[in-house]
């Protein structure tokens, strides 16, 4: 009995909480716009029973999925949604790579410390890491009074309000994403093995090539998708950061949802979004799997 | 026919394929090796042995050039390899622990170092084909490290040293992780490999069998020095020191002190009792304290007191080893000494003829004990 | 002993003054005199002060700390119940389905999860307000929870739990006695992320929230949308303060807590000889 509590308390709040939610999701997603409270139609109406239910399912339809299809915004969104994503996570591995390899290389009783300064940031507001590239990239923000000081550049640069400034803030704030999966991997790596390596004639940097590369490989992978997957979804960064032009799917949804107050459409736009994203995950999933049957 | 006795120490114009010279090597304020002078020739199996911490590792290591000698040159075939990296050495080191790479295959580990030669494809692959069929691993190509045992683990490792036929190779304990039996069959396969490929071995063992078994010459190290280098029966019979005595295998140590006596010296060990007698050519001067070295398996245990030995003391069986093939009796002499006498064992167990609390004699010629400066 | 080399030190430097830099910027505009944001007019604490005349401020960070003190202590239990359930409970039906909705959600889009619960608080019709906000929190911090206390509850010997069983302990008194103190550790970590988490949310916070329960962040995000602002500055430091003494007295404690064990266990040792 105290089994069936256990299994039953936590199971049912996600159930109602969770699972139901994207039923309703996707129900809505089938539906038609309406001027009515809630703005869209039909709902289901249990009162005339059967009758009801069949109106409901009869009154679904993929209307809204053809639109996606019709307005360019949508599509467009979605395609420099992972375009953006893509670059952003590039990004952060040409800089966490060294950073996750210098942690690695560090001194014994210095790791603690650099873990901790990598850990650190993930405990502070993420809107307020995101917030502080404003002041930082905006026309008379500190970098470009810094560039203009140093005499690098005579026009400040435009980087505020533009995808640069985008990629800028996913790399800034999912840096520790992408570092601490690939710190794990480096740490575990044996020494001797790039010794090994130099005794059949690499040399430093072939070895870096041949051995502490592949056998990062797994760190790697993770490390991306852990930037990927939340940075295609993201919100806050291109609404701060980014730029008119800056076509993210997460804002589309989110102003589709507020400012147009279409839901059936805006629900669309989220069951997409769900079908795009699981393909990562699935890969991701794979990833872990693999690593840990080779560990194990 | 008579076969020629391999001992190139012995021949001054032989030329060193390694010289150590006056190498000194410190971490920070330790001193890992302590101003060693060291000549190693070529085809030789050299053999490093010492306790754990000794500095055996770092030697090996600096002949690969992945330590850098803090004074002192080393040579190798004439040329002082300062500045020298790894991947410039003829020299090929297996580690102690594998180091296989873990994603490629037993096949990609061999053609490693081949490949990094440049050398054509075909080329390469008779190669690997040549180690693999060498080392018994012909059906193992396609498995990576992980789906393969220990065994095979090390005749990997040791194929993929070998793989480039270097003038060189380094043996960092390459059978510590084997099980008595496969480590045997190994060391014979070694040195199978060895006279096949004229290679130069240069081997780490604390494995003293092992250093028997396989070496032309067994340096005992201590302390970041080498204590002395000999051939393995030199070692054994003829050790120039307490140490390396009571490092290789078994013995007995007596400390007295020594008279000058016809052809060797007189040793008294124990205030009353008969001086013993040794035969040898060191020279201790005139009279000086010292020590008598004797293996267990030359003392002999008898009920009466034997005519006609130089030596020979009355003592009390304490405790009896029964190893199968020998037996150890530990045998207490008065003065409350302990002395060890091997017998072996060609009769069964339950005839055998002393037991504890036994009074016995034991004996030993004037040849079979070695003094040494104590 | 190993030492930096110059490429690594160089790479670490760039790294850590790139992760650091711009809180360090923020944190000294913060005591800028200037409105103007991007001028330096002198030293001042005045935007502190301001801060704290602001009624609405006040408000919010309230509703946020009341929101994220009950939704990662509901979270917190939730969640470590379900890694127990996942860990310990054996084969039961609709597992997959229930290890497939812990995990979903920490991969899951914030627009997403916002989105999908307030359909379900409107479609219920639920007022919302600070309850389906807690709600919301709870739902995605628990699964964070549960996969720190998994994670433990993997790596702990099971035997405990039997010795506990076999001593005679019904199997609650033996997840009360024995298992609960063991895993303690990592319920704290759960229920400090959870609350984190609960303190940090803007999306779905902005999608649950009702018109009289603005968090922090719902503050935050439609006062700097249009550009830097001197009072966010303060806030922001104050923020930042508050979790750095936070991380660094918890890894202080935490290696304390190391060094005094290594040294008992080596006492330990001693005796023994
Ligand atoms: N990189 C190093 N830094 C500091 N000390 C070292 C280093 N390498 C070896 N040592 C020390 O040098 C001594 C000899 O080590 P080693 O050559 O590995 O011994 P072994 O004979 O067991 O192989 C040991 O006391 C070891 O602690
Ligand atoms: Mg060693």
């Amino acid at each position: 009995m105290r089994r069936f509590t256990l299994i039953a308390v936590p199971y049912v709040w996600l159930l109602v909480l969770f699972l139901v939610p994207f039923i309703i999701v996707f129900k809505i997603s089938l539906s038609d716009t309406a001027l009515a409270i809630p703005p869209y139609t039909p709902t289901l109406d249990f009162s005339s029973g059967w009758e009801g239910i069949r109106n409901f399912f009869a009154g679904l339809d993929f209307e809204n999925f053809k639109f996606l299809t019709t307005d360019d915004l949508y599509w467009k969104a979605y395609l420099s949604s992972l375009q953006i994503a893509a670059i952003s996570t590039v990004l952060s591995l040409l800089v966490g790579y060294p950073i996750a390899y210098g942690m690695a290389q560090a001194p014994d009783e210095w790791r603690p410390t650099l873990m901790m300064l990598i850990i650190l940031p993930f405990w502070t507001s993420f809107l307020i890491r995101v917030y502080s590239w404003m002041g930082i990239l905006s026309n008379e923000g500190f970098l470009n009074q810094f560039l203009l000081w140093t005499g690098i550049i005579s026009e400040p640069l435009l980087i505020l309000n533009t995808n640069t400034a985008v990629y800028i803030g996913i790399v800034y704030t999912y840096l520790p994403f992408m570092i601490l999966p690939i710190y794990a991997a480096l740490e575990k790596l044996d020494i001797s093995l790039l010794e090994a390596a130099e005794d059949l004639g690499c040399s430093r940097l072939t070895a870096f090539w041949l051995i502490t590369i592949p056998l990062s490989k797994q760190g790697i992978i993770a490390g991306c998708f852990l930037v990927f997957i939340p940075a295609l979804g993201e919100f806050v960064i291109p609404s701060l950061l980014g730029g008119s032009q800056t076509l993210m799917i997460g804002k589309v949804l989110f102003e589709e949802f507020f400012s147009n107050r279409d839901w059936p459409v805006a629900s669309a736009v989220a069951v997409i979004l769900l079908l795009i994203l699981i393909i990562p995950i699935v890969l991701f999933q794979r990833n872990e799997q693999k690593q840990r049957e080779a560990e194990g | 026919m008579a076969q020629t006795v391999f001992a190139p120490w012995l021949d001054a114009d032989e030329k060193p394929l390694i010289q150590f010279k006056n190498v000194t090597k410190r971490f920070g304020d330790f001193v890992a090796i302590d101003n060693l002078t060291q000549d190693i020739y070529a085809k030789e199996f050299f053999a490093l042995l010492g306790p754990s911490g000794c500095g055996k590792t770092t030697m090996m290591r600096m002949l690969g050039g992945f330590e850098t000698p803090t004074e002192g040159q080393i040579l190798i075939a004439g040329q002082d390899m300062k500045g020298v990296p790894p991947n410039k050495r003829a020299v090929n080191m297996m580690f102690q622990s594998y180091a296989l790479f873990p994603h490629l295959s037993v096949f990609e580990n061999i053609a490693f170092g081949l490949k990094r030669e440049g050398k054509p494809k075909p080329e390469i692959e008779a190669r690997v084909e040549e180690m693999l069929r060498l080392t018994r691993l012909t059906k193992f190509a396609k498995r990576k490290p992980h789906q393969i045992s220990g065994g095979q683990r090390q005749r990997v490792a040791l194929a993929r040293s070998l793989a480039k036929a270097p003038k060189l190779l380094l043996l960092d304990e390459p059978l510590g992780a084997l099980d008595k039996k496969l480590r045997q069959d190994t060391q014979f396969e070694l040195m199978d490999i060895q006279e096949k490929t004229g290679t130069t071995f240069v081997i780490v063992t604390h494995d003293q069998e092992e250093a028997m078994t396989v070496a032309s010459r067994v340096a005992v190290m201590d302390e970041g020095e080498i204590i002395q280098v000999a051939t393995p029966a030199d070692i054994y019979e003829r050790p120039n020191s307490i140490y390396v005595a009571d490092f290789i295998g078994d013995v007995n140590i007596l400390h007295g002190h020594a008279t000058r006596a016809d052809d060797g010296y007189d040793i008294a060990y124990a205030e009353g009792k008969a001086p013993l007698h040794a035969k040898t050519s060191n020279d201790l001067g005139a009279s000086a304290k010292c020590a008598l070295a004797i293996r267990p398996e030359k003392v002999s245990i008898t009920a009466k007191k034997p005519a006609k030995v130089t030596n020979a003391i009355k003592g009390k069986i304490i405790d009896i080893a029964y190893l199968g093939n020998l037996s150890t009796y530990h045998v207490e002499i008065e003065g409350g000494h302990m002395i060890k006498a091997q017998t072996a064992n060609t009769t069964r167990l339950e005839r055998r003829s002393f037991t504890w609390e036994d009074t016995v004699w034991l004996s030993w010629t004037d040849t079979a004990a070695i003094v040494l400066e104590g | 002993m190993r030492r930096f080399s110059w490429f690594n030190a160089t790479s670490l430097t760039i790294g850590f003054l790139f992760l650091y830099l711009p809180m360090v910027i923020l944190i000294i505009y913060s005591f800028n005199e200037s409105k103007l944001v991007t001028v330096w007019a002198g030293f001042s604490t005045k935007w502190y002060g301001e801060l704290f005349q602001n009624q609405a401020f006040l408000d919010a960070a309230w509703v946020t700390v009341k929101v994220a003190v009950l939704s990662s202590t509901i979270a917190s239990v939730l969640g470590t119940m379900a890694a127990y359930v996942l860990v310990r409970g054996g084969r039961f039906r609709g597992r997959t389905l229930f290890s497939g909705m812990i995990y979903a959600p920490l991969v899951m889009p914030e627009v997403i999860t916002g989105l999908s619960l307030l359909l379900l608080f409107i479609g219920i019709g639920l007022d919302r307000g600070v309850l389906t906000i807690v709600l919301a929190h709870t739902t995605f911090s628990m699964c964070y929870v549960s996969v720190v206390v998994s994670s433990r509850l993997v790596s702990f010997d099971r035997s405990l739990e039997e010795a506990a069983l076999d001593l005679g302990c019904s199997p609650f008194e033996a997840f009360r006695l024995v298992t609960l103190p063991i895993i303690a550790p990592a319920v704290i970590s759960g229920w400090l992320l959870a609350f984190t988490l609960s303190l940090d949310d803007l999306v779905i916070a902005s999608f649950t929230a009702g018109p009289s329960s603005t968090t922090l962040p719902i503050k935050i995000f439609s006062a700097v949308r249009l550009g830097v602002s001197p009072e966010i500055n303060a806030l922001s430091t104050i923020m930042i303060s508050i979790v750095t003494v936070g991380v660094i007295s918890a890894s202080l404690l935490s290696k304390r807590a190391l060094v005094r064990q290594k040294r008992e266990e080596r006492a330990a040792e001693q005796t023994a000889d």
